[in-house]
């Protein structure tokens, strides 16, 4: 095939895909309503991608914490600056860091974990089966998973940013001797709590949303064999974390300007 | 597929209640409970049924069989609504399948059942809970009436102390005991067997042919059976279909099939290696193949 | 499997958890506890040149904080400055006579606004304006001031 076809192919596959995701997810959407009925089933999805996230979550947040320690002092200390290096720890965590390496763990734990889940319920029929039985698998299978996706990444981005500047003051004012109070004080009177907590709050909502939906989209389509659902695992954690990184960039412009 | 019921859904009312309409109008109540007219089938640019009719009556085993991949578990989806044809009429009890919407599918598929071929059990629930999934699902029973429910079911396929077990820790005789015992759950007019021998042992085959039959006269159950597996088949059925190259090839009782004098029926009920159905894949002259190598 | 118990209760400690860190974040690393000022009043006061002062920025009294910048804006008819401050309703004994000045914590540190209390026994109330204000250091400024001072020295130095 001449490489202008490929492109052109490769081009339409793409919208093609992105719309059968957008109707999907529009499906997901509608099918949550009667979750509110079963809210078990999202509790239980919660335990899945939240409580066994949580272990891989608060080690990376504690190292990325004290590395930004180190790293921040460093280079603080060289301008005389070394009592900000609270603020330059929590600012990091907080906008930056906390939400994104938060949604990328995610995607790697979680969302590769959903899409076997999924792609597997296919391959072995059973969600052909519930379909037999008259019970709707969007609604009883991917959307509690979906919404528990959207509970859980807020909660564990927090979780990670909170750890993450007790390893910055573990490193800064254990290690390093910065004045702790100072440390505090800084961060106290640079971190926003409008401006820079919630709006990393409201980044790692927007990365729930996304990195779900890919994962649970994923293995929703994948082919129903064991390399069909391997290829799904992969494209799911490529996917979000390509997404979760430009999506990262767009809000942070439009967020701190 | 949801996304085509959905779409399907958008179509005018009006429309909808011709097709339903139409077709209550023609069948009435027949004995036919099951009925396929001219159905085709295309994936893609192959044809999987083309121009296929056949009525299952009702109460009785009636048999579907044919090679590997002739779509014979096409024809299940069709009959479930999982998937629509693409000319022609599926008619399930007098309504046809293709133009329900969403809520009427799901009622109609409350009455009848299916058992996939490796059981599609819930792998993340126990055998107990497994069984009672429909009944959770769909109806509101005391927790100590749905306990009742649920092990009545399991002592019908034997395995009432297994309901502890995890679907892993099942052989695949019994991963399809515990499947049969959750499709009636749901008590359903009918039941849709998809291979429902291949890759038992003996005496689980047994086991399985005996429940068929039993559960066809004990609860009047009208059972479908697909299978490419000949003896079984015929053994437990009161009528059979053989299906190939997307028609029926050959119908009768099963004995009449045994003694049919078709060619292509004969071939598969013989288990011959070549005949209409031919031994090799359609490949250019032998010779000629193997000199092209020395050529080139 | 794990019990519904359980279960529910890891998913219970996990929402908790996510709960309490978020309260850290807002009230420990955040300034949600300091930046809520309880019962406050504000004042305004004119500067020539705020520098790179900024909302939020704190003010101060001999060093302890009573208050944040709550806005700023430019006054049209003479183009000086408008610095809006939010004071803490406990320190409602500031004198009128007041003076704010505009700081920088360190030499490359944040602006903040400082409070030389004067000797009036009237104070400070809401609404009010504080008279006596002196400009940010503009670095810039200070340096062209010094080359020109010392330019007009060595030209004299010439002279004599």
């Amino acid at each position: 095939m001449n490489p202008l076809r490929w492109l052109g192919k490769y081009v339409i596959d793409s919208i093609q895909g992105l719309g059968r995701a957008s109707l999907f997810l529009l499906e997901v959407v509608s099918g949550s309503r009667k979750l509110v009925r079963r809210f078990d089933l999202v509790v239980q999805q919660v335990f899945a991608v939240g409580v066994l996230t949580l272990l891989i979550i608060v080690v990376s947040g504690l190292f990325v914490g004290m590395v930004l320690g180190l790293q921040g002092y460093h280079t603080l200390a060289k301008f005389g600056a070394a009592d900000s290096l609270g603020l330059l720890v929590a600012l990091s965590l907080v906008r930056e860091l906390g939400p994104v390496v938060t949604a990328l763990l995610f995607a790697g734990r979680a969302g590769s974990a959903l899409t076997a889940e999924i792609g597997l319920m296919k391959a072995t029929e059973q969600l052909a089966g519930m379909e037999m039985m008259a019970v709707n698998p969007i609604e009883r299978v991917i959307a509690p998973r979906l919404v528990a996706g959207i509970i859980a990444m807020p909660l564990l981005a927090t979780m990670f940013s909170a750890i993450g500047v007790l390893g910055g003051q573990l490193i800064g004012v254990g290690l390093l001797g910065v004045d702790s109070g100072a440390f505090w004080s800084q961060m106290q009177s640079g971190v926003s709590f409008h401006e820079d907590v919630l709006n990393g709050v409201i980044k790692s909502i927007v990365f729930g949303v996304v990195v779900t939906w890919i994962a649970v989209f994923q293995g929703h389509e994948s082919v129903p064999t064991s390399e069909g659902v391997s290829r799904a695992t992969n494209r799911t954690v490529v996917y979000s974390s390509l997404a979760v990184l430009a999506l990262d960039f767009i809000m942070t412009a439009l967020m701190f300007k | 597929m949801g996304i085509l019921r959905w779409r399907a859904e958008k179509l005018p009312t009006v429309i909808r209640k011709d097709i339903l309409n139409d077709t209550r109008v023609v069948t009435g109540a027949s004995d036919a409970l099951v009925e396929f007219r001219d159905v085709q089938f295309f994936r893609g640019d192959r044809a999987i049924l083309d121009g296929l009719s056949l009525t299952i009556p009702r109460g009785k085993v009636t048999a579907i069989m044919g090679g590997s991949g002739c779509g014979k578990t096409t024809l299940l989806n069709l009959i479930g609504g999982r998937l629509r044809p693409s000319a022609g009429q599926v008619l399930v009890d007098g309504v046809s399948v293709p133009g329900l919407n969403t809520r009427d599918l799901f009622a109609l598929r409350k009455r009848m059942g299916m058992l996939f071929q490796n059981g599609a059990l819930l792998t993340d629930l126990d055998v107990f809970e497994n069984v009672a999934f429909p009944i959770r699902e769909h109806k509101r029973l005391p927790e100590p009436i749905l306990r009742n429910v649920v092990l009545m079911k399991l002592e019908a396929v034997g395995l009432r102390g297994a309901r502890d077990l995890m679907p892993a820790e099942l052989s695949g005789g019994m991963a399809r005991r515990v499947a049969l015992a959750r499709t009636i759950s749901l008590e359903p007019m009918m039941v849709m067997y998809d291979e429902p021998f291949t890759g038992l042992d003996p005496i689980s085959k047994g086991v399985i042919a005996k429940l068929i039959r039993e559960l066809n006269t004990g609860l009047g159950i009208t059972s479908i059976l697909v299978s490419h597996d000949v003896a079984d088949a015929c053994a437990i059925s009161d009528y059979a279909y053989l299906i190939g190259s997307g028609r029926v090839i050959g119908q009768g009782t099963p004995r009449q099939m045994q003694e049919s004098a078709v060619d292509e029926v004969r071939q598969f009920m013989d288990g011959l290696p070549d005949g209409p159905v031919p031994y090799r894949y359609p490949a250019p002259g032998y010779l000629d193949d193997l000199l092209q190598g020395r050529r080139t | 499997m794990i019990q519904r118990r359980q279960l529910e209760l890891w998913v219970g400690l996990f929402v908790a958890a996510g709960l309490l860190a978020l309260a850290m974040l807002a009230f420990r690393v955040g300034n949600l506890a300091s930046g809520a000022v309880t019962n406050g009043y504000s004042v305004k006061a004119e500067f020539s040149d705020i520098g790179g002062l900024k909302v939020r920025a704190p003010v101060t009294l001999a060093g302890v904080r009573v208050g944040r910048v709550s806005a700023i804006s430019l006054d049209p008819s003479n183009y000086e400055a408008v610095v809006t401050m939010e004071l803490d309703g406990r320190y409602n004994n500031i004198p009128v006579d007041t003076s704010a000045s505009i700081l920088t914590s360190g030499l490359l540190g944040e602006q903040y606004v400082g409070l030389d209390p004067g000797g009036a026994s009237q104070y400070l109330k809401n609404g009010s304006s504080i008279q006596i204000t002196q400009s940010a250091l503009v670095l810039e400024k200070i340096i062209s001031q010094f080359l020109f001072s010392m330019a007009s020295k060595s030209g004299s130095h010439k002279q004599q």
